[in-house]
């Protein structure tokens, strides 16, 4: 099968998300629409202001705690795996491995099968459930690390490097900045696992996620919001944070403190010079170049659809290996460049 | 203020301390911005890693290390060979570094051999034809991990780019090995990598390495600031601080070379001062530009000159170089730093009449009695743009490093101006949450044009004040940097200004600094530009 033009196509790219006419559905879209399909909770991906809101109950659960009433009008669960029929479309969910509740979702349409996978990793992450390849007609795939130079390490050995630097430096204090929706909760699941028992503080904006998951049934082990008054500055604690505060005035109040980014990003030198890092964690919950590539071999659809990040490399690798491919636009996503 | 440091993982192959080390304290210098951290890091690498593997270390730090058999067009062609040109160049415009990106599209190999020592690198390399060399880079690269593979690309093709110069690298081995800095320098130039005897000297091993058969840079004697101190006028002399640069000019068996402050070898750009200084022999003394008139000319001068890798006739005619020299260290092969300054003075003049004019004369004493003849001094100094005036002990020998109660400075007061602050920056390292860089600007037939930027001047809590002014006040974001609103104004010191086509204003300064944070005063009324036009000289 073979595409030529979107526009026309029964699953359409619109400037706001993608739309499915023979279902009257949107997938992540944004401004407030009458009925979304909501692949995870990142911001660029669940808006609020919807009417009805299909998606998995953690992700439900977590728009809940994020946008309170502007969550959606009405919100229907869907569980992994179940099918559902939404006009003249069927519609399931599988896991995306990217944070607790994302989703692939399979829209089926006149024998035709489009993954919209969302954002996803292929590697191992201990507070969701892993990806799995669903055969389709069109995936339709992310590309934030689509390039050759994003190759993200083993995650034991990022997370090793966190536990040596906290223990080689009691005097201070390890600070790392972390995206409050996933990554924070996968960090400290990663270090709990590693033998890290302390105490881990945690920034005003990371608690009511934390408490989430922990709701959800991960187990985050002791946790603590920073409050100074009480604690003192906290050297040779490691506390996690949001990383636009690293290098803040926030920042400020601990004693000495390193500075570590967990994010994909950091893989570029420079990158993480720019942002004042001392230590740079490549921990991504996007795939990198590898995933990308090897889960467009695993999947084999006729047709790849890209939707953001660096588009330009993966079409390019796509068509080098026969497989047709093409570069959509859609707004808002992965903006947010913390997200990484 | 320390470095990150990790203990590196227990893993190490048995051929000792590897090229991996070596990246991996690459990796570090990077992500420490603060110059104690890296000190740390650079001399817990010193301490444990093998001989000569770090002598070539230190070499890389200090860019001494020259592999001109392996070419970046070398290495360009082995990765374009192995990786996909269009992804190569994609790649390559989003990370901006050469190095970095061939060292994460290298395609990984399975490990069946344990990295190469840095000095393997090096002396295979050395002793090899380009092609063969290009054949054991990619080997080598294969077995490299990321950081490796990074580090050697660096290594072959030149500037380490991590924030460390030939100088902190030095006070890192002082510190590594608790030994004086004046005297890792002295023996450092007497060297070439791996500098064997210097880490034997340092370790103990072996005595200190006889430096006087060779054309060696040696330590200055520098000068603490007079300040308010008292002294005995009897016991001193003064002498006049030109406006120009500290050199040491050395020529020993014929072999001359011209050294700054730090010790760098700036003879490239003076090949006139070279050729002139025929006499075997250590002098100290200013380097200067002559101008028409045969007076020393302005700093700008000077600088036209500095830093050129080859320097035209007409540059040498337009700007001749010649240094007044303020004392001698070795007279022929006979050290003379132990006698008197008075008697080094003597040696120095008779030393000179065998010189050149045009390239070498002696800068005098000047007859200082009383306070108030050193008041008339600095009068005359303010008066003429001198840089300073020095007071120096006549009986002072030549000792390395600043020794109290010797040599004494004064520099005449800074030059001021009124200006407005524009723009705000964030700083490096422990002032990374602050805004704490200042472009300034000075007024212009009612426009603000920016002419200069400063980092310093303030104290710790003044600069807290300016980060929250800057905070408060903003009206634009470009990246890391602030534009804020036109009302702060800041008096700036500097040392002189001169005229710059390079600068919208039309001049630059020379070591601006915050001065006074005038809270009080509008910024209607800084100064014009115009008056800082009328500054320069």
């Amino acid at each position: 099968m073979t595409i030529a033009s979107t526009s026309q196509f029964w699953l359409q790219p619109r400037h706001d998300g993608l739309y499915c006419a023979p279902g009257d559905f949107w997938i992540d879209p944004h401004g407030g629409k009458d009925r979304a399909l909501i692949t995870h909770g990142h911001a660029d991906h669940a808006r609020p202001g919807h009417d009805k809101v299909l998606a998995t109950s953690q992700t439900l659960a977590i728009m809940r705690a994020r946008y309170g009433k502007a969550s959606g009008q009405a919100q229907q669960a869907i569980d992994y795996g179940d099918a559902l029929k939404i006009g003249d479309v069927a519609v399931s969910f599988f896991p995306a491995g990217h944070v607790l509740g994302s989703a692939q979702i399979l829209l089926e349409h006149k024998g035709q099968r489009i993954v919209v996978s969302g954002d996803y990793k292929r590697r191992r992450d201990p507070t969701c459930l892993a990806f799995e390849p669903v055969a389709c007609d069109v995936f339709i795939t992310e590309a934030t690390f689509g390039l050759p130079v994003f190759t993200h390490p083993d995650t034991a050995g990022e997370v090793a490097k966190i536990l040596a630097a906290q223990e080689a430096n009691p005097e201070r204090t390890l600070l790392v900045g972390a995206y409050a929706l996933g990554k924070c909760q996968r960090v400290i699941r990663h270090m709990r696992e590693a033998g890290y028992t302390k105490t881990i503080y945690l920034h005003g904006a990371m608690v009511g996620l934390c408490d989430l998951y922990r709701e959800l049934g991960v187990d985050l082990g002791p946790l603590k919001q920073v409050n100074l008054k009480e604690m003192g500055k906290l050297p040779g604690d490691i506390v996690i944070c949001p990383p636009g505060q690293l290098n803040d005035r926030w920042a400020r109040r601990f004693a000495d403190p390193i500075t570590a980014f967990a994010s994909g990003w950091m893989r570029v030198r420079q990158r993480a010079k720019q942002r004042g890092v001392e230590l740079p964690l490549i921990i991504s919950d996007h795939a990198d170049w590898n995933e990308l590539t090897q889960t467009i071999e695993d999947v084999a659809p006729g047709e790849v659809w890209v939707t953001h990040g660096r588009e330009d490399a993966l079409v390019y690798w796509c068509e080098s290996n026969g497989i047709q491919a093409q570069a959509l636009s859609l707004v808002g996503r992965g903006e947010d460049a913390d997200d990484g | 203020m320390h470095a990150v440091w990790i203990a590196t993982p227990a893993a190490r192959n048995d051929n000792g301390r590897v090229m991996q080390d070596f990246a991996n304290l690459l990796d570090q210098l990077v992500y420490t911005p603060q110059r104690n951290g890296k000190i740390r890091l650079i001399a817990d690498y010193l301490r444990s890693a093998d001989d000569p593997d770090r002598g070539y270390a230190m070499a890389a730090l200090c860019s001494a290390i020259k592999l001109r058999n392996v070419s970046y067009s070398a290495i360009r062609d082995m990765i374009h060979a192995r990786t996909d040109e269009v992804l190569f160049r994609m790649s390559y415009d989003y990370v901006g570094d050469f190095a970095e990106t061939a060292s994460l599209l290298w395609p990984a190999s399975p490990r069946n051999s344990p990295p190469p020592p840095l000095t393997e690198v090096v002396d295979t390399l050395a002793a090899m034809t380009k092609a063969e060399a290009a054949a054991q880079v990619a080997i080598w690269l294969d077995v490299l991990d990321v950081n490796g593979r990074y580090a050697l690309i660096k290594l072959l093709t030149g500037g380490l780019r991590v924030g460390v110069s030939a100088r902190l690298a030095k006070v890192a081995f002082a510190s590594a090995f608790d030994v004086s800095i004046e005297e890792v320098e002295e023996i450092w130039h007497a060297m070439e990598p791996p500098y064997t005897p210097l880490f034997d000297w340092a370790t103990g091993k072996a005595d200190r390495p006889d430096l006087n058969e060779l054309p060696v840079f040696r330590p200055f004697m520098l000068a603490n600031p007079l300040d308010d101190k008292e002294i005995d006028f009897s016991d001193y002399v003064a002498e006049w601080k030109w406006d120009g640069i500290r050199v040491q000019v050395v020529r020993v068996n014929g072999e001359t070379r011209l050294f700054s402050r730090t010790g760098d070898d700036i003879g490239g750009s003076f090949p006139d001062i070279l050729a002139a200084f025929d006499r075997d022999g250590i002098a100290d003394g200013e380097l200067l530009v002559r101008s028409e008139t045969g007076e020393p000319a302005p700093f700008n001068h000077l600088q036209q000159r500095l830093n050129r890798k080859t320097v035209s006739v007409a540059m040498r005619k337009k700007y001749p170089a010649f240094i007044r020299l303020y004392d001698i260290l070795f007279d022929g092969d006979e050290d003379v730093r132990s006698l008197d300054l008075l008697e080094r003075k003597d040696r120095l003049r008779r030393f000179v009449m065998e010189l050149p004019s045009e390239r070498f004369d002696v800068s005098e004493f000047l007859e200082v009695s009383d306070q108030s003849a050193l008041e008339a001094l600095r009068e005359e100094a303010r008066a003429t743009g001198m840089e300073g005036l020095m007071l120096k002990q006549k009986s002072s020998r030549y000792e390395a490093g600043r020794k109290q109660g010797l040599w004494y400075k004064w520099k005449r007061d800074p030059l001021l101006i009124d200006t407005v602050l524009m723009y705000a920056q964030r700083g490096h390292g422990k002032r990374s949450s602050f805004y704490s860089d200042f472009t300034f600007g000075c007024w212009d037939g009612g426009v603000l044009k920016p002419v200069g930027k400063a980092y310093f001047g303030f104290t710790d809590q003044e600069l807290k004040e300016l980060d929250k002014w800057v905070r408060k006040h903003s009206v634009g974001r470009f990246g890391p940097v602030r534009e804020v609103e036109k009302a702060l104004c800041l008096e700036v010191a500097f040392d002189s200004v001169h005229e710059s086509p390079r600068h919208k204003s039309g001049v630059a300064m020379r070591f601006p600094r915050v001065h006074r944070i005038r809270w009080d005063k509008p910024a209607q009324e800084a100064d014009q530009l115009q008056t800082l036009k009328a500054l320069i000289g």
